[in-house]
């Protein structure tokens, strides 16, 4: 007997889930699978819509999976169709066709919906945005983004977040004046301190982007811009809003499951009615921040584990969040406690501030561990940092070296003479010859680089020492 | 045993270790570099010392025959009838696969062949399967599965010369092939050499951009950088139409591996892959280049699919002045995987269970193709199933010291113990020799004739330049006496290497590796000749897939490879990765190199480099004995504290003996296609070893 799955949800959460249920069923055997899908098309890939609108990637290739890909994999695929109710008795979820389809457990995948600050102007009536204003979180907007706004046009990006900056930078590299208006005082501030905010706002000012901080927005007038609560205005043919997201949950508070910011789910990733699960952005699990790929993947592989039986043990136990902004040109991640201060007494905190070089490098350690990190302009700092904070590794006792990486030059000792080096350093690796023996082999007789290498074989394996050969031979022939 | 005194010829040959396969000259015992295209002239310390072994005290000399527990001298008559005695009578018990034959990468094409004559004809056994499996099979495999067809260099190395961007991955030429280099310098001059190692190696310090992927990590950083080409408009999207096939599915796996993503699974910072890629992409002439520390994995197959994706994106295989490569290790690393003593192989590269190959092999062979045996075990799985029910009872090995080389060396150890006969074919008492019932002693490259095929396909000869030690025979001598003492006759089993040869060539006629064309006449006049050469007045193919790739279609095929991460997760026990590799001085298990004193006194024992801070976080100074331990066993090794190290990772050659073996501790988890053992990393802890010092530890064999 199969069970009968059906995932509501098309998106990120809800393809993984699919792709990871079929990896580990791929024939069906045990799990016949519905997926109910409301936009017309295929599901893609949300993280690389700023590439889109960069201009860099065409749209057809962040699709996640290819036309037949549901046939061939045994899913009945219903896109273009929305869920409307659940009869939790029956289990049985209602289309907006009319048709009903039975499950024995059911996914929500319902993702999350763009929030629209309370702007005058900014939405319609019916709670959609007004001509001239595009959220950023599906392909059709992008579509809207690219028809809307001419080359060079100015573009205001309502929201001063992870994806507002991300879309700020991309319409920037197509050419146009892009103007963010942010209502707190510094950027990302979920994740940034105050430093980092005003070193990232003047690295993507250099890149053409302005920015009106600690403003927010009174008023959109469309074909005129953004009026601002501070009395300025904001011009603009296009105003991309990036104010945050709502869990979708109406399917799951009207079916009477327990609903918070999110669907609320547990470690099995079970909501209220243990016959339903939720995963990615319309959950809410305690261990997670939503709105990110890498939590919404773990669970998809949890939840394929449990409902195909192929690991009933398996649990999702929170996943740790690292912010990476995906904008051209300048290198942010930030991680765990990274508004602790300098002063904090309990933590040791190193912090380097260098806005002229777009560079602003925080480490926060806990018990020689990371606890949290601000790295901008330090991308393989901020790579090996990431590292000891995943892996849960001692963060080495040269602490400055791990705050800068690169920036910190290796072995910065200007290039010797050969009167400092020892006898003892090995000159030629491949044959190994020290100075030493060059040195015996020049006084007795070899007195340039071919006889030096024909009677201590130096230069003979990669050549690359035959700089540091001649070197010595000189500084011998002068000093002799 | 001295040599006759006699007027010394200079003879131009080719160095006994690596696949580069350095140009030299021998005279006497005395070896001179000498000009040619691979070495240019250059030869690193184990080539200009290597005629030492020619005259080494420790070579053997003799055979010698396991009497009540130890090794003693015996004539040749007595060595091989006692074998052939001991082999009937164990076939007789356990039938024909109850006799196993292990070869070597370093074993001349001749030998090669001749040696997976002997097993399926006059042994009549499946098992034969050799160490090249620990080395080269995932590269193989991937090669074989994009291209339709394997062969290392695909282009004359000469060739990068002109690169103007080289991707090295998992490869230290530095150290490991050291004239290779020179080939370099325009890519390290343009400010394009990019290699990805997780160690600062001597290569990694010459690259202008070092990659450095946690152990077992590549697939996903193959991944990104192809990502990135992608998402930042760098496909080249006319050679992947024209030219291949298989994007789209690719592409599905790649658009989840987004840089930033990557950066985390591999510590290489998005923007560094990025930047990689767009080295690559914006050079005109681009090579991508792998080796063992990409390939030896459980996923080591799909690894270097990985990379080769990523070389079909950019467009590089098959046009002149750009490709994917990979560097071949062992000397005969190439024409070793070529000529049938592997166990799913037929002569020619042709595969065992092609009914097509098996008639034409026969047919050469002169025996029914019913007759030839289906394919055996892969080489861990053979050696693991030593002495088992199901298993072989008799194990002959040629030029492998399987007790040093092999991972898991402790277990395989016990395995050879269990054995009712263990044969040893070396020139000098390695450590697999020791455990042997019956040593028998041979030639060495500058004692014998033969070719070798480097690691660009070229065939070369190598040339007996001296006089073999008395009570020495060729590997090929030795196979005529086992076997026309197992009833075969005497001309099938040829003991002249040209003879050897002439048959290899109608036996490779017409497969993949076509050497038809090939005569040691023409080697000897100088001819470069890179297979296929399918006739007499072939030119030979230096580059090849310039208009097709061996596919019936012509097309390189993309292959959806997903990142797996390593077999062996670390733990609160085990919170380390350990990874091995080869030091300059040293040479595959050490069996050779280490018995040249002007090596052995540079680097004389095993060590381990360790960041400081880990080897102060374990109690370990610079210079104490650690023990590096895993599920599976402990070495011994010196401690080295290597600030440019991970944290979380060390690293240990493996060439070394005893307690020092690397491979005690390796994880023989297998690739599933290659069949290619986890060498490359594991999970272990370190303890500082008991002060009773060096000599102890030396002292463990």
């Amino acid at each position: 007997m199969t069970r009968k799955v059906v995932v509501v949800g098309y998106g990120m959460a809800g393809a993984r889930l699919a792709d990871e249920i079929r990896a580990r069923d791929p024939r069906g055997d045990r799990v016949s699978l519905t997926i109910i899908g409301a936009e017309p098309h295929a599901a893609y890939n949300r993280v690389l819509l700023s590439a889109v609108v960069a201009g860099t990637m065409r749209p057809e290739l962040v699709r996640l999976h290819d036309q037949d890909w549901a046939a061939a994999h045994g899913i009945d695929l219903r896109t273009g169709n929305t869920a409307i109710s659940l009869d939790r008795a029956a289990r049985t979820v209602a289309l907006d066709d009319g048709s009903t389809v039975d499950y024995d457990a059911l996914v929500l995948a319902t993702g999350s919906r763009p929030w629209l600050p309370p702007v005058e102007g900014l939405a319609l009536e019916d709670g959609t945005p007004s001509p001239g204003v595009v959220a950023f979180r599906t392909l059709d907007d992008c579509d809207r983004i690219l028809g809307a706004a001419k080359v060079g046009a100015p573009v205001a990006v309502l929201g001063g977040g992870l994806l507002g900056l991300e879309a700020a930078r991309g319409l920037a590299g197509r050419g146009h004046l892009v103007t963010v208006v942010h209502p707190v005082g510094h950027l990302m501030e979920r994740q940034l301190d105050p430093g980092a905010g005003h070193v990232l706002a003047r690295a993507l000012g250099e890149l053409g982007i302005d920015f009106r901080l600690g403003t927010g927005a009174a008023r959109y007038v469309p074909g005129d811009g953004l009026k601002l609560d501070d009395g300025s205005s904001v011009q603009a043919d296009l105003v991309v809003v990036s104010a945050g997201v709502r869990a979708e949950t109406a399917l799951a508070k009207e079916a009477g499951l327990e609903v918070d910011r999110g669907i609320v789910v547990d470690d099995a990733l079970r909501t209220s009615d243990g016959r339903i699960h939720a995963i990615g952005d319309c959950a809410q699990h305690p261990g997670t921040v939503s709105g990110l790929v890498e939590p919404a993947w773990q669970q998809a592989s949890v939840l394929a584990d449990l409902v195909t039986g192929a690991d009933v043990s398996a649990r999702y136990r929170g996943t740790n969040v690292v912010t990476k902004l995906k904008a051209r040109g300048v290198e942010l991640t930030a991680l765990g406690e990274a508004q602790t201060e300098v002063g904090d007494t309990g933590a040791e905190v190193l912090c380097l501030n260098d806005p002229a070089r777009g560079m602003y490098a925080k480490l926060v350690v806990r018990e020689d561990r990371v606890a949290g990190a601000i790295l901008l302009g330090a991308p393989d700092a901020a790579a090996s940092i990431v590292q000891y904070y995943d892996r849960g590794v001692p963060v080495p006792t040269d602490r400055l070296a791990v705050l800068l990486g690169r920036a910190l030059p290796f072995g910065a000792s200007p290039a010797s003479s050969p009167a400092d080096l020892p006898a003892s350093a090995v000159v030629c690796r491949c044959n190994s010859v020290t100075k030493g023996r060059l040195v015996e082999a020049f006084r007795n007789g070899a007195t340039d680089v071919p006889e030096l290498a024909a009677v201590t074989r130096a230069t003979t394996g990669c050549g690359s020492c035959r700089d540091a050969v001649c070197g010595i031979a000189g500084w011998l022939a002068e000093t002799s | 045993m001295t040599l006759a005194a006699k007027p010394q010829v200079k003879v131009d040959t080719h160095c006994p270790y690596c696949a580069l396969q350095c140009g030299m000259s021998v005279s006497g015992t005395t070896v001179a570099p000498r000009d040619f295209p691979t070495n240019g002239g250059g030869l690193c310390q184990k080539g200009w010392t290597s005629g030492s072994l020619l005259t080494s005290p420790a070579r053997l000399t003799t055979p010698l025959i396991r009497v009540d527990g130890e090794l003693v001298p015996s004539s040749w008559a007595d060595a091989l009838d006692l074998i052939v005695r001991r082999i009937t009578e164990i076939q007789a018990r356990h039938g024909k696969d109850g006799v196993a034959v292990f070869g070597g990468g370093g074993l001349t094409n001749e030998k090669a062949y001749l040696l997976g004559k002997f097993a399926r004809v006059a042994l009549g056994t499946s098992q034969v399967d050799y160490n090249g499996r620990f080395c080269m099979s995932s590269a193989a495999a991937a090669g074989t599965r994009a291209f339709g067809l394997d062969r290392g260099l695909p282009f004359p190395l000469t060739d990068l010369a002109a690169a103007d961007a080289v991707l090295l991955i998992g490869a230290n030429p530095a150290e490991t092939m050291p004239p290779f280099m020179q080939h370099l310098s325009r890519a390290i001059d343009t400010g394009a050499l990019i290699v990805a190692d997780p160690r600062r190696t001597p290569t990694a310090e010459r690259a202008c951009l070092h990659l450095a992927p946690a152990p077992g990590t590549d697939l996903a950083l193959a991944l990104g950088i192809l990502h990135a080409v992608v998402a930042d408009g760098l496909l080249n999207e006319s050679y992947v139409d024209e030219r291949t096939a298989g994007f789209a599915e690719l592409w599905r796996v790649a658009a989840r591996w987004w840089p930033e993503r990557v950066e985390r699974i591999t510590g290489v910072a998005a923007a560094d892959q990025r930047l990689a890629a767009s080295l690559l992409a914006n050079a005109k002439n681009a090579y991508i280049l792998t080796a063992r520390g990409t390939e030896q994995h459980a996923s080591g197959s799909d690894t270097v699919s990985a990379w080769i994706n990523l070389a079909l994106a950019l467009g590089l295989p098959g046009r002149a002045g750009s490709g994917y490569g990979c560097l071949t290790g062992q000397g005969n690393g190439q024409g070793g995987r070529e000529h049938g003593q592997k166990a799913d192989q037929l002569p020619g590269y042709r595969k065992i269970d092609d009914p097509a190959a098996r008639e034409h092999v026969a047919g050469v062979w002169g025996v029914p193709a019913a007759s030839l045996p289906g394919a055996g075990r892969s080489a861990y799985e053979l050696l693991d199933a030593l002495g088992t029910e199901d298993g072989p009872h008799a194990l002959l090995v040629f030029g492998s010291n399987v007790v040093v080389s092999a991972p898991n060396s402790a277990h395989i150890a016990e395995r050879l113990s269990t054995l009712d006969l263990l044969v040893v074919a070396d020139l000098v008492p390695s450590e697999t020799a020791a455990l042997a019932h019956v040593v028998l002693p041979v030639t060495q490259w500058a004692e014998e004739d033969g070719t070798i095929t480097n690691l660009e396909g070229r065939v070369l000869l190598r040339r007996r330049a001296t006089k073999a030690p008395a009570g020495v025979r060729t590997d090929l001598e030795v196979l005529n006496g086992l076997a026309t003492r197992l009833g075969q006759p005497d001309e099938r089993f040829p003991s002249d290497a040209e003879t050897v040869f002439t048959e290899l060539r109608a036996a490779a006629k017409g497969g993949p590796a076509d050497y038809s064309g090939i005569s040691y006449d023409r080697l000897r006049s100088g001819e470069a000749l890179y297979w296929p050469v399918p006739a007499e007045d072939h030119p030979g193919t230096p580059r090849m897939f310039l208009d097709g790739f061996a596919h019936p279609d012509g097309r390189a095929r993309f292959v959806p490879v997903e990142h797996r991460g390593p077999a062996e997760a670390v733990d609160a026990e085990f919170p380390l990765q350990a990874t091995t590799g080869r030091v300059l001085q040293h040479y595959q298990s050490g069996a050779q190199t280490r018995l040249v004193a002007e090596l052995n006194e540079v680097v004389p024992e095993a060590y381990v480099e360790v960041n400081p801070d880990t080897a102060e976080r374990f109690g370990l100074a610079e210079g104490d004995w650690a023990r590096v331990s895993s599920r599976r066993g402990e070495a011994v090794a010196r401690v080295r504290a290597v600030a440019s190290m991970r944290p979380d990772v060390v690293f240990l050659p493996f060439h070394f003996p005893g307690a020092q073996r690397a491979n005690l501790f390796t994880n023989p988890a297998l690739d599933p296609s290659s069949r290619m053992p986890e060498f490359k990393v594991c999970a272990v802890r370190l303890e500082k070893h008991s002060d009773s010092g060096a000599d102890e530890v030396r002292g463990i064999r």
